[in-house]
């Protein structure tokens, strides 16, 4: 246990450390000072933050780009969902049922794809194919509520972790502690073996595979990892919003929406994309808001913004925003 | 006693052409043997196909004994064989201290532990005060020095080398030559390697295999093999020894 303790934090400046725990407690003094519509706005925040870490496991750190993560985090929101009101069992045991889903989905997918070698492009259609099918079955699936949706019932109560039924900074807390733990739990990962044949993959398939590396176990361990991980913003989803539409949940634009972060923070890094969800959803937000103070309600601004935002970050940043940012603060690595 | 490696009758065609041909060779436990031939002759064919890169159309390999025909190149690597690649192929991304790090995962189970048989394989190939530096930023003859500690990070009982001189200054290639040698004599490593620096086969090999064509033309130690007149025909005539 000290061993692990000591590996997370081996080769981490003290000056980051710090920089990181004064980050941790502003997010946890936060609430005390934000009013309902900014707690709104950060929650959103910290669930961005938490999927594209999820995602970065598989693209960041392994090279495998899913275009289809919507399907994990719909999957694992139904599951939380049925279980909760069709059978009654609180989300702390759903959860387990909403990650095996879509750990199952994840191996399927895997599977099919690393099996018969399919990569790039096409293993990112196959993904984007998978969350449509899967919308459509969701779609007919009237038991669930099919394209009608499916709710859950609304309840204005304290807070109560078991059944993920409370105020919206229970919500914020529950998401800040998820995003802490991804985050943990991801150094874990690069300061180990696992870590090192993911990015020894991401890099070179053939040089991993004479190195040792069992290509196609280590692919599959990144998409169970990774859809694991993602299904727990699912069970978020559906009880914070309540609703669940197929239309919606397994959309490509939530895919893409949930990339974004991580692309712009960083991809392949471990802040980069909590620093991404946030530098996108707060600016995006000021952004809408400051167009309808001015009189400005254009709909479809959020995603002309993220459409610019890729774009800088593209042509000018292509390593994202961390890396240029982590030299400037001074915050790199002692070895 | 049997030969590390054997090769027996390996041969592969891409489409009809006929790269490798019925080739057969040994090399003996704790020997360094030399595959030579001209551009095109096969030699990195027969690499690939030892190390797993791709199953041959024909032929067996034995390591130690054991088929290893046709399994799949982390299987061959976990069996002992350490292979470089022509055409280098580092880990752009990762620290040279990450590159070397992966191989010597495969001989340790601790991260620390492998961290550190890479430590000492980079001293060992003058690459150590690079460490820290992405393997991008690498010159090619650093670029084959990493392929080279990648490979022997990996604890292998045969290395397998192809071309890693290539571009290498005289006195780097006796570096690179020396240090072989140093790690035939002191560990027993046995290698083979593909090479057109005759300067360098010539100093390591105890004996050569001539490729032609996919054809083994010529087979034997150094001293006969250079004057063959078969080899000096198709080969080394042209490089004006
Ligand atoms: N993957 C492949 N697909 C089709 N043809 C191939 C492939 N690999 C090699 N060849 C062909 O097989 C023949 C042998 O190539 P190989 O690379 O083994 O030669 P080599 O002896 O290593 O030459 P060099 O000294 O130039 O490296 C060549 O004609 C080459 O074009
Ligand atoms: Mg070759």
């Amino acid at each position: 246990m000290s061993r692990m303790l000591r590996r997370l934090g081996e080769g981490v400046s003290n000056r980051a450390l710090v920089a990181l725990g004064l980050v941790f407690a502003a997010l946890l003094l936060a609430p005390l000072v934000s009013n309902g519509y900014v707690l709104s706005v950060l929650i959103i925040a910290l669930y961005y933050a938490y999927a594209g870490q999820a995602w970065n496991v598989m693209m960041g750190f392994c090279g495998q780009l899913s275009l289809g993560h919507s399907l994990y985090v719909g999957v694992a929101a139904y599951a939380a969902a049925i279980f909760f009101v069709k059978w009654n069992v609180p989300p702390v045991i759903g959860m387990f049922a909403a990650i095996a889903v879509a750990m199952a989905f994840g191996a399927v997918i895997g599977f099919l794809a690393f099996r018969f070698s399919v990569s790039g492009v096409y293993f990112a259609l196959l993904t984007i194919a998978f969350a449509e099918f899967t919308r459509i079955g969701f779609d007919h699936f009237t038991w669930a509520g099919g394209s009608g949706g499916f709710f859950l019932k609304v309840e204005d109560r304290a807070a109560d972790l078991i059944t993920l039924r409370g105020p919206p900074i229970m919500f914020y807390y529950v998401m800040l502690a998820l995003t802490a733990l991804a985050f943990l739990f991801c150094r874990m990962l690069t300061q180990s073996r696992v870590g090192y044949y993911w990015f020894a993959i991401r890099e070179d398939q053939e040089a991993a595979q004479a190195l040792g590396i069992n290509v196609f176990r280590y692919k599959m361990l990144a998409v169970i990892v990774s859809s694991g991980m993602t299904s727990l913003a699912g069970v978020f989803f559906a009880f914070y919003y309540n609703n669940l539409f197929p239309e919606q949940i397994f959309s490509m634009a939530r895919s893409i929406e949930l990339i974004l972060g991580p692309i712009i923070g960083g991809l392949g890094t471990l802040f980069g994309p909590i620093l991404g969800a946030f530098v996108l959803t707060v600016l995006a937000d000021l952004v809408t808001e400051v167009l309808v103070f001015t009189g400005y309600d254009i709909p479809g601004v959020k995603q002309v913004f993220y459409g610019l935002c890729l774009a800088v970050v593209v042509i000018w940043l292509p390593l994202g925003i961390w890396p240029p940012l982590k030299r400037r603060l001074g915050l790199e690595g002692r070895s | 006693m049997t030969a590390l490696l054997e090769v027996r009758g390996l041969s592969k065609s891409f489409r009809g052409l006929r790269a490798v041909s019925q080739v057969s060779f040994d090399v003996p436990q704790g020997e360094i043997v030399a595959l030579i031939g001209p551009n095109g002759a096969g030699k990195t064919t027969c690499f690939n196909m030892i190390a797993g890169a791709f199953p041959p159309s024909d032929g067996t390999v034995r390591l130690g004994g054991r088929d290893i025909t046709g399994l799949r190149a982390d299987q061959i690597c976990r069996a002992g064989i350490g292979r470089t690649f022509q055409i280098v192929k580092p880990f752009a991304g990762l620290t040279v201290h990450e590159n070397v790090t992966v191989g010597a995962l495969n001989a340790f189970a601790d991260l620390a532990d492998a961290r550190a048989k890479a430590a000492e394989v980079l001293q060992l190939l003058g690459l150590w005060a690079k460490r820290d530096q992405p393997a991008s930023s690498l010159t090619l003859p650093d670029r084959k020095r990493l392929e080279v500690a990648r490979a022997l990070g990996t604890g292998p009982q045969l290395l397998l080398l192809d071309e890693v001189m290539a571009g290498l200054r005289p006195t780097e290639t006796d570096q690179m030559v020396a240090v072989f040698r140093q790690l035939n004599e002191k560990t027993g490593l046995t290698i083979l390697l593909i090479e057109h620096v005759m300067r360098a086969v010539m100093a390591l090999a105890r004996r050569i295999v001539v490729l032609h064509h996919g054809e083994t033309i010529a087979m034997g130690d150094p001293e006969t093999v250079v004057r063959d007149p078969a080899v000096l025909d198709v080969y080394l005539g042209a490089e004006a020894l």
